[in-house]
């Protein structure tokens, strides 16, 4: 009797432990099927441009009057699908003009040159250093790209619109409707947005990542200029060594990066 | 004497069970016979002349919103725009000018599948399809 429980127990243990052994078995056939394919991966595109830190410098010199902005924004707007509602409530914008007492409150005073006064002046998303929009995004659809640019993950957007409340520039706008049947012309390459989600100005990384300036850049001839601000060498920092510039709102601490000469 | 057990108006009672069992099974027969086909997706001449997709068929086939959501993540958080496939293809990484260039027949190949499997991924309330309809 004793014999026999001892010989079961003995089998019932090695039963277990061969049963327990099997899924290792298994992941060495698995993995012997699959040893001969090779693993797909991601990889940037090749020609791109990268930088440190985007930035950008508008001489607002080069400019005369709400007609000089207009090809620019057109180009922006153009390309990345926004569309054109008569409601002002419901109006996207990603670059417009703004006047100087607006764009820059804090440089106000009481009597500025007449230039300036009547100058429209072209504002866009600053794509901050320590920007208030991806610290209020509770989804981090906004966040900070390594190269400086402010993004956006449409897919992952709620609609709640922290953001929006956050941006000391109104640089952002809600799709209050469906914006499609809105989009005057519509660019195949560049995807729509959806009601619910709130867009802005992206820097043009989808054409930085095929070698090319930004639209309003390329538009601008010459008054927007484009470049890395960590490279001193770069044709920003040149700029901005060689001319006097301002930005807008410093005094709030986000760090914009687009410079105004003027 | 024991009270004999029985069943009032069994008739309708019996009647009425019938009946029930009827009408609650009829969608059962009225399908017999009558299963909706395993769609078949419709190739386009451009998409039949590259042979294969960027990965085996039967990987896309069950695989292809597993790449796509890999791809998103890729593209919008890290910049990595290209796809380097098990076969050291290069391929851009982008619903609307990679897959729908080739499958530009969204209705035959996309929506067929899906109607089926009953699933309504959302790709299209942004991401624009047939890409080189109006050009």
């Amino acid at each position: 009797m004793e014999n026999s429980r001892r010989t079961f127990l003995k089998i019932a243990g090695i039963s277990a432990l061969g049963l327990s052994a099997k899924p290792v078995f298994n992941a060495f056939a698995v993995s012997e099927e699959h040893g001969e394919k090779k693993e797909a991966k991601v990889i940037t595109k090749k020609g791109a441009l990268t930088a440190k830190r985007w930035a950008m410098v508008i001489d607002t010199t080069k400019f005369k009057s709400a007609k000089d902005l207009e090809p620019i924004i057109k180009a922006c707007h153009k390309i990345h699908n926004i569309p054109v509602f008569e409601n002002k409530r419901h109006e996207i914008k990603w670059i417009w003009e703004e006047e100087f007492v607006h764009a820059f409150p804090d440089l106000e005073n009481e009597h500025i040159n007449d230039r300036i006064k009547h100058l429209p002046f072209l504002v866009l998303c600053n794509h901050c250093q320590d920007a208030p929009c991806v610290r209020a995004c509770p989804t981090k659809a906004t966040f900070k790209q390594e190269d400086g640019i402010v993004a956006m993950d449409f897919h992952r957007c709620i609609g709640c619109r922290f953001c929006m409340a956050a941006c000391p520039y109104g640089s952002r706008s809600f799709n209050f409707r469906d914006p499609r049947p809105f989009i005057k012309e519509t660019n195949k390459k560049f995807p729509t947005r959806m009601r619910g989600v709130v867009e802005k100005c992206n820097f043009c990384s989808e054409l930085l990542a095929e070698g090319k300036q930004p639209a309003c850049v390329e538009a601008s001839g010459g008054a927007l200029v484009f470049g890395d601000l960590d490279d001193p060498d770069s044709k920003v920092r040149k700029l901005l060594k060689s001319n006097y510039t301002i930005r807008r709102k410093t005094a709030l601490g986000t760090g914009p990066a687009i410079y105004y000469i003027v | 004497m024991p009270e004999e057990k029985k069943i009032y108006d069994k008739g309708k009672v019996v009647a009425g069970l019938i009946i029930f069992a009827v009408i609650f099974m009829f969608p059962f027969w009225y399908n017999l016979g009558k299963a909706a086909p395993v769609p078949e997706p419709v190739l386009t001449d451009k998409a039949k002349a590259a042979k294969e997709c960027i990965e085996p068929k039967s990987f896309m086939k069950a695989g292809h919103m597993q790449i796509l959501n890999d791809w998103r993540s890729s593209v919008v958080r890290d910049e990595n725009r290209v796809y380097v496939s098990s076969k050291d293809k290069e391929f851009d990484m982008s619903l609307s000018n990679t897959c729908l260039d080739c499958h530009s027949n969204k209705a035959d190949f996309c929506d067929k599948c899906h109607n089926y499997a009953s699933v309504n991924p959302y790709c299209w309330d942004c991401h624009i399809d047939k890409p080189k309809e109006n050009k």
